[in-house]
């Protein structure tokens, strides 16, 4: 039943990229199956921020192909969007005109709606200033979903929050995605995070995918069971492995 | 609940009140000292006259119709020069930040004009353009100039790249992207550069119309000094400090309503 774009919805083939000669990424092959929510983890300068970026269009590759969508990338992709670790929302305009930001013709409802869907229907007057951390990133969120987006590529939207903020949105991005349907590329250096979230976590060590496992624990995921904690461990060990710290 | 808030907005209106009281207090002092001390005749009315004398030759003047007529050619001269230089230092700055061929071509050869003092240059304006309106409007629109396309340059430079990025993700391209992004991001530092280029405004044409001139604040106070009507001179001074207070005021209505996104201009 499945069609072969909906098999592998993002596609990377042999994709590599360096800036002024040091090797960030090499020969990476992935496949996204559409509405698979992937977590990619790794330590900082394992070239995570720079995959979500070759993929949001946002840089191009030095070697290999990017298809999204069966089709090569190029620019950036108006099915895709991504929140960044800030809400990058412009301090001049109202939430509700940011939420719109780039959209043309009647977008006031669908801006609304946005809100609403990130608990925000009430703030759209305010001024982004206002807003505490937790609400700038709904809003963000609101912003990109506003589009209905066939690809969210998350930055470590939420590494800036606080504990109990954090576990909110979480939440709110895993109800969004699983009445949405849309793919989800999610990058965090929290392990627990990509358990909690994820259908499938990649480990991405030196600019190479080492680990790439399926997490098989049914929704909504408790984060004291046995088969959390194990794949959390086996997920932790490969990250803090010597390989990586060596390097 | 009436009866509790009551008393606290007597108290607050007694702050503003107390908070008016004392930073007027010293201005008022000085004039009321100045006063007694001129109708006294400790200090000679050649060298400065009482403030009562100051309003009556306002009031002289004002019959006459030379006030009026003074401070609209001298209004009309510097908003006629903020225009011409604001809007060309504008248009250079705008051109310098978004390209950089524009910076390459243009950047270096303002700054290094930028060093010489244009109040230097009132011989050779006199010179090329004699004492007429040409040399004023010159003189005050290279004033004008310099800090509007230092600060619309800047301004746009220092936008944050982060937004420039999410606008790109978002679809926001050229006219969008000037009008939604840069222009407002631009927008507090091109506002100081107003104010400041309101400042030296005045400061140019009270020099520009000191040196040379036949119409003007600048030449009623010349010509007074001549005459060895202090009081006109005087008068000619605070006509000057209030213009200028009016522009800045007019930067500052200007800056609230334009960045009245900013957290500090939210009650």
């Amino acid at each position: 039943m499945i069609s072969p774009i909906q098999d592998s919805y993002v596609v990377l083939k042999g994709v590599g990229k360096s800036f002024a000669g040091s090797t960030v990424l090499t020969g990476i092959d992935l496949t996204i199956p559409f509405g698979q929510f992937v977590a990619l983890v790794g330590k900082s300068g394992s070239g995570k921020s720079t995959l979500l970026r070759l993929i949001a269009g946002l840089e191009t590759p030095t070697s290999g192909q990017i298809l999204i969508g069966g089709s090569a990338l190029r620019e950036q992709c108006a099915q895709a969007r991504v929140m960044f670790q800030d809400a990058r929302l412009l301090p001049w305009k109202r939430v509700r005109d940011n939420v719109g930001i780039g959209r043309t013709g009647d977008w006031r409802n669908d801006a609304s709606r946005a809100l609403e869907e990130v608990g925000l229907s009430d703030r759209g007057a305010d001024w982004p200033g206002v807003l505490s951390g937790g609400q700038r990133q709904r809003v963000a969120l609101a912003r990109a979903l506003v589009s209905a987006p066939s690809l969210l590529l998350l930055d470590e939207p939420l590494s800036a929050l606080d504990a109990l903020t954090r576990i909110d949105m979480q939440r709110l991005i895993e109800r969004i995605w699983r009445e949405h349907g849309f793919t989800v590329l999610l990058i965090t250096h929290d392990v627990e995070e990509a358990v909690t979230l994820a259908d499938r976590v990649i480990l991405l060590d030196e600019g190479k995918i080492s680990v790439d496992v399926h997490i098989d624990i049914s929704r909504p995921r408790q984060r004291r069971s046995v088969r959390f904690g194990e794949l959390e461990q086996q997920i932790l060990g490969a990250v803090m492995a010597p390989s990586a710290i060596a390097g | 609940m009436s009866s509790r808030s009551a008393p606290k907005s007597q108290r607050l209106s007694g702050d503003v009140l107390l908070q008016f009281l004392l930073s007027w207090s010293v201005p008022a002092i000085a004039i009321i000292a100045w006063q007694v001390l001129a109708c006294r005749g400790i200090i000679p009315a050649r060298v400065l006259p009482a403030p009562t004398a100051v309003l009556r030759a306002g009031v002289r003047l004002w019959r006459t119709g030379e006030l009026q007529n003074a401070i609209l050619i001298s209004s009309e001269r510097a908003v006629a020069g903020f225009l011409i230089g604001g809007s060309i230092g504008f248009l250079i700055g705008l051109a310098n930040g978004l390209s950089r061929i524009s910076e390459m071509l243009l950047d270096s050869s303002v700054q290094m004009l930028r060093n010489i003092p244009h109040l230097a240059l009132i011989p050779l304006v006199i010179l090329w353009f004699g004492i007429g309106e040409p040399a004023k409007l010159f003189l005050v629109s290279l004033g004008v100039f310099f800090p509007i396309y230092l600060n619309t340059f800047h301004g746009i430079r220092s936008i944050d790249p982060g937004l420039r990025e999410m606008a790109s993700v978002y679809g926001v391209r050229s006219w969008s992207l000037f009008w939604n992004v840069i222009l407002p991001g631009a927008m507090p530092s091109i506002l100081v550069g107003v104010r400041y280029a309101l400042g030296l405004m005045w400061l140019t044409l009270i020099v520009a119309e000191t040196i040379a001139g036949d119409s003007g604040i600048g030449y009623i106070t010349m010509n007074a000094r001549d005459l060895m009507e202090t009081d006109v001179v005087l008068l000619g001074i605070v006509i000057y400090a209030i213009l200028g207070k009016l522009a800045d005021t007019i930067a500052r209505l200007l800056e609230r309503t334009l960045l009245r996104w900013k957290p500090e201009y939210q009650q």
